[in-house]
């Protein structure tokens, strides 16, 4: 006899309500176990967390509460990162002279010196000096809401968003993983019990900036969205945008999620039971020191792992000459009117395309392709990078495409190899990557567009 | 390598198994108050005596019947992986609900610790538990800790020493079910423990049986499926 006969065998016995007998005698069992080993001496009942709650879950308060604490989330990571960025920066560039020197005193070859000063050594700073200071705030700050216990409250709060358009509720939280990373956050998923919601969250999850397009869409928006302001402004401003910008994002998620659960992926949503863990003070010393230096650390590794060699092949790229012509400049030049049309350029699409393997790489990239050497210049202040940027016939069009382009544009590398591991379906992994491009291409060429129309620009 | 013991953490979400898992691995895995923080084994080391157990963090769950893929691999590591002993970390403030999962851990292994998590808060809630009439009626190990402050840890690893080394031997106490329920189960057991032989608990699988758990039938199939072939 086989276990199938044997399956088959046992449905006949079976009954269709023994899964709840079967659940309702072990809960039973608990109540017994409860009541007999467990006393309550004081009849204390968790009001805090209850009166935490009706403020925090507020159908007035809850969806205010929520945007401020993104915005100071944000507001502190803008504004505290300014200053150890530069500092970092200058840092690094005078350390640049004497390598330089280091590589005269030695007679190295010029092609030497461009691969491992200019190519991967500008690179990898660059990379460290945009990202680590933001990230070094972000992430405890994040880490800190988390262990508290509000994250599951903001679940609570957009719950009700998420049914409307056809999702699961947890899908908030999936959405909220991807703000550190796509890549885990397309794992977390797991808790979704139905596939069809589930795929829903895995689709959508890019549409949530992860931290390696934090320090493109940072970069974009306080140079071009808040120029004309100054000091402490400035940040309130950028801020301001971030926020926007994440909003949207939020909103595309809804908007996908609600066409393809009324197409491809049809269906009600499930019913779930989210608990409400009570509030619990976070060890906070513990909780900074693992998230700002392990969390920070762990994925700066990886920016600089992928970041070195696309460095590399950039600048190699930018130094083969075909005729009078670089590689680099042939792609770019091909890649050009397609960029036009969405109102960015053949540099910007070409950085896209090479930074698939890690968002992080790709405004390095872009500032490479950009100096006619194919390597950073030292870029000490931000005033240079935004001349570098208007040197090429920037305008704040060009940069609000690119923040949404970075913002909609395919998952990364990474992200598409867990979709396909957690799929197992070449398909759905296809259409993870075809959607947000279509959406990526399709937002800016209409603004662009309109705005052409117009004559606003 | 004749030292090394694989435990395996289960539990419902937010009871501080990861706090655990850290605490006493040294490890730094990423912590979260809410649901499915963990959703991938996480593996870590600890030294005790002259043994080393091999730690691993499955999901947390509220239940064990494969309603979703994290409970999917809970449930498979506890069964198919079959570690040398399971710990359940509940949560001392809400164990009414916790022993749920434990009460199904329990069916399908053997050698379980039941570890009471978070007892400093529920001593402040005024809260006491008598974990000597909880190990009677349970029939394994009952164990207060708190993971956040690293009390109870030493307790905790000398009973998972003592039941590798054979010291203590679990005796879980298993649910009855109506009498309904327990009739079929006597008609399918038989039939199971030939088929599977002491692979696992006949008396679980028969419950799966007849609860209609088709994701353990296929996973009993590939992994035994072969074998049965070839003989």
């Amino acid at each position: 006899m086989s276990i199938q006969q044997l399956y088959t065998e046992a449905q006949q016995l079976s009954t269709a309500k023994l899964r709840d007998d079967i659940v309702q005698q072990l809960y039973e069992r608990s109540h017994r176990l409860c009541s007999e080993g467990i006393k309550y001496t004081k009849s204390k009942r968790d009001t805090r967390t209850e009166k935490l709650d009706a403020i925090f879950t507020s159908p007035i308060f809850g969806f205010p509460i929520m945007l401020s604490m993104l915005g100071v989330l944000f507001y502190l990571t803008i504004a505290g990162a300014n200053i150890p960025s530069s500092m970092l920066a200058e840092f690094f560039g005078s350390m640049e002279k004497y390598l330089t020197a280091f590589f005269t005193f030695i007679k190295a070859p010029d092609w030497v010196h461009g691969v491992l000063v200019l190519g991967l050594y500008r690179g990898t700073t660059w990379v460290i000096s945009v990202m680590l200071p933001p990230m070094a705030i972000f992430f405890p700050t994040f880490a800190l809401l988390e262990n508290y216990g509000y994250l599951p409250r903001v679940a609570f709060n957009m719950d009700r968003l998420f049914k409307r358009v056809g999702a699961h509720g947890k899908q908030s939280l999936t959405m909220a993983m991807g703000f550190g990373c796509n890549a885990a956050a397309v794992i977390s998923t797991r808790i979704i019990e139905s596939p069809r919601e589930r795929m829903l969250a895995i689709l959508t999850n890019n549409f949530v900036p992860c931290n390696g397009r934090w320090g493109t869409l940072i970069v974009l928006a306080s140079l071009f969205m808040a120029a004309n302001f100054t000091g402490g402004l400035k940040s309130l401003v950028t801020t301001g945008v971030i926020v926007g910008i994440v909003m949207f994002g939020i909103i595309v998620t809804f908007f996908v999620s609600w066409v393809l659960s009324k197409t491809a992926l049809k269906g009600i949503p499930t019913h779930y039971t989210l608990e409400l863990p009570p509030y619990r003070k976070p060890k906070i010393f513990d909780t900074v020191v693992r998230s700002s230096l392990t969390r920070s650390w762990s994925v700066l590794m990886r920016a600089v792992k992928v970041a070195a060699p696309a460095a590399i092949l950039t600048w190699v790229f930018a130094n083969i000459f075909i005729g009078d012509t670089s590689i680099l400049m042939y792609a770019v030049e091909f890649l050009d009117p397609f960029g036009k049309l969405l109102g960015l350029d053949g540099y910007i699409m070409m950085a896209f395309i090479l930074g698939l393997p890690a968002n992080e790489i790709v405004l390095p990239i872009l500032l490479m392709g950009y100096l006619s050497t194919g390597s950073l210049t030292e870029v000490d202040s931000l005033v240079d990078l935004k001349q570098i940027f208007l040197d090429h016939g920037w305008t704040w069009l060009t940069a609000l495409n690119m923040m949404l382009f970075s913002l909609l544009h395919y998952p990364c590398g990474t992200t598409l190899l867990n979709i396909y591991k957690e799929t197992k379906s070449k398909k759905w992994t296809f259409l993870a990557f075809l959607i947000p491009t279509v959406i990526a291409i399709l937002v800016p060429l209409i603004i662009t567009q309109t705005v052409r129309f117009f004559g606003w620009l | 390598m004749g030292n090394s013991y694989r435990v395996a953490l289960a539990g419902n979400p937010n009871t501080g198994k990861s706090t655990l898992f850290n605490a006493l691995t040294g490890l730094r895995q990423h912590t979260g108050n809410w649901a499915g923080k963990t959703v991938s084994l996480a593996q870590g080391n600890v030294q005790y005596k002259d043994k080393m157990f091999n730690l691993i963090d499955l999901p947390g769950t509220y239940s064990l019947f494969s309603n979703s893929s994290d409970e999917e691999v809970a449930r498979n590591y506890i069964v198919f992986e079959k570690p040398d002993v399971t710990v359940v970390v509940l949560d001392a403030t809400s164990l009414e609900r916790n022993f749920n999962l434990a009460l199904q851990v329990l069916e399908m292994t053997k050698n379980v610790i039941i570890c009471i998590n978070l007892i400093d808060v529920a001593e402040q809630q005024g809260i006491s538990i008598n974990e000597r009439i909880l190990t009677n009626r349970l029939g394994v190990p009952v164990i207060k800790i708190s993971a956040r402050n690293k009390k109870g840890f030493p307790m905790l690893l000398d009973t998972i020493d003592r039941i590798v080394t054979g010291a203590i031997e679990c005796q879980p106490v298993q649910t009855t079910y109506a009498d309904e329920i327990e009739d079929k189960i006597k008609k399918i057991e038989p039939k199971v423990s030939e088929l599977i032989g002491n692979q696992m608990s006949a008396r679980w699988v028969s419950l799966r049986l007849l609860d209609g758990d088709e994701k353990l039938l296929n996973e009993i199939n590939q992994r035994y499926g072969q074998k049965e072939r070839a003989e």
